[in-house]
């Protein structure tokens, strides 16, 4: 699943970005969250991260990868559920089609309990970036984002 | 932090105009219109793409005929596949035709997602249909995409221009250039003219009541062919390809 190239561009250019803002001169980690909802292929986001970080202030970068379990919360009852208890009911396609929209879990994921679509993802969606440390002048830096 | 934010202006950074279809209200022809603009903006040799934003219910497709085989390629991100010379990005392809009770928030999501991933290239117009009224998909492609053009369609009906109105309103107020009106299924006298006139906003054209387009639908020959097509044509080269809106 090739598009984890397209995520690993989106993370590269949000830290350069980042980096830039914070005038730091070289990013020594960077922490990324990984929901388990968009089944993320890890060594291919790896691999394209460290191909992409070169010639960048990101080439000294450590990537440090946070795995958050996804859960789902009804709407219409409440009920609590997670990702990995439905998951193996999913068909190939569908579970394509979460990895490319996790939105779309609302199109093939229903309620354990009452079978409803309407249901809130409480943890677990998507990318995000948790903390980026780097060197500004000389001088190490800690940031959280 | 969301990192996909920032890439989405790398990802339209290659797109010359990206234009918005909206309206105050619902279903007063933005799909079809976008659809055979996108259609015959590629037959003037424009490169172009289109992308359905109304992910509750896409209907590009069906106006367009495409095929449900039909499927974008993966190669370092999402690559739109060309139905009759048109880049057309839809969720249809991952929900194919099954419901989608998707929340306002999920929705923009969704979209911020695609667009994220989406790889378009080149291309002189992105055309991007939108749901009716400023729901949260108007307001975020306006916050996503700077330098999106509005088109608005409305019909005759004082319903209509009612809501149009409020619309013309808040695109001013978000600075966002207007392209201009587009007056759809028109029958007889009609004050859309001066409507536009007074809200200070192009009118760009008219396109007629046609009865049959609704067989045309899904069948490119026969839309081309449709009154409603050719009177577009016009609208296209005067009011899209040479205009570049009021810059508020
Ligand atoms: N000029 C026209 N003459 C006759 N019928 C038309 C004309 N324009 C559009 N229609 C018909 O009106 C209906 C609504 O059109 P369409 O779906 O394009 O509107 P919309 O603004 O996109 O709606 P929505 O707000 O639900 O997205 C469709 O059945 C379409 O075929
Ligand atoms: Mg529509
Ligand atoms: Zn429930």
């Amino acid at each position: 699943m090739v598009h984890e190239w397209a995520l690993a561009e989106s993370i590269v250019k949000t830290v350069l970005d980042i980096a830039k803002e914070r005038k730091i001169k070289s990013v020594l980690s960077v922490e990324i969250a990984i929901g388990q909802l968009q089944q993320i292929e890890l060594d291919i986001l790896k691999d394209a991260l460290n191909e992409l970080k070169r010639g960048t202030l990101l080439e000294k970068a450590k990537f440090i990868f946070v795995e958050e379990e996804a859960e789902f919360q009804c709407r219409n009852c409440n009920n609590i559920w997670k990702f990995s208890d439905v998951k193996k009911d999913l068909k190939a396609d569908e579970a394509e089609a979460i990895h490319f929209i996790p939105e779309l879990a609302h199109v093939f994921i229903k309620c354990p309990r009452c079978g409803s679509p309407d249901f809130i993802v409480l943890k677990g969606r998507g990318i995000r970036i948790s903390a980026i440390r780097g060197v500004t002048n000389g001088s190490p830096s800690f940031d959280n984002s | 932090m969301d990192p996909r934010l920032s890439i989405i202006p790398e990802r339209l950074r290659h797109i010359d105009k990206k234009i918005m279809v909206v309206s105050g209200k619902g279903g007063v022809g933005k799909t079809v219109i976008s659809s055979l603009m996108a259609l015959e903006l590629a037959l003037m040799e424009k490169r172009v793409g289109l992308f359905d934003l109304d992910f509750n219910g896409p209907s590009c497709h069906i106006v367009l005929g495409v095929p449900e085989h039909i499927m974008p390629v993966e190669e370092k991100g999402l690559i739109p596949p060309t139905f009759r010379k048109v880049k057309f990005m839809s969720i249809r392809y991952f929900a194919k035709e099954r419901p989608l009770p998707l929340r306002g928030e999920d929705a923009v999501n969704a979209i911020i997602e695609l667009l994220s991933i989406t790889r378009w290239g080149k291309l002189d117009y992105l055309i991007l249909d939108l749901p009716p009224g400023t729901s949260d998909e108007v307001l975020d492609i306006i916050r996503l995409i700077k330098d999106v053009y509005a088109l608005i369609i409305t019909t005759p009906s004082k319903l209509a221009l009612e809501t149009v109105s409020r619309l013309i309103q808040l695109l001013k107020i978000l600075k966002v250039p207007i392209l201009g009106i587009i007056e759809n299924m028109r029958r007889g006298e009609s004050k859309v003219y001066d409507f536009a006139k007074k809200m200070d906003v192009r009118y760009l054209g008219a396109l007629p009541y046609d009865d049959t387009l609704e067989e045309a639908l899904g069948d490119v020959n026969l839309l081309l062919e449709t009154k409603v097509a050719k009177a577009l044509i016009n609208i296209i080269r005067s009011g899209i390809i040479e205009n570049n809106g009021d810059e508020q």
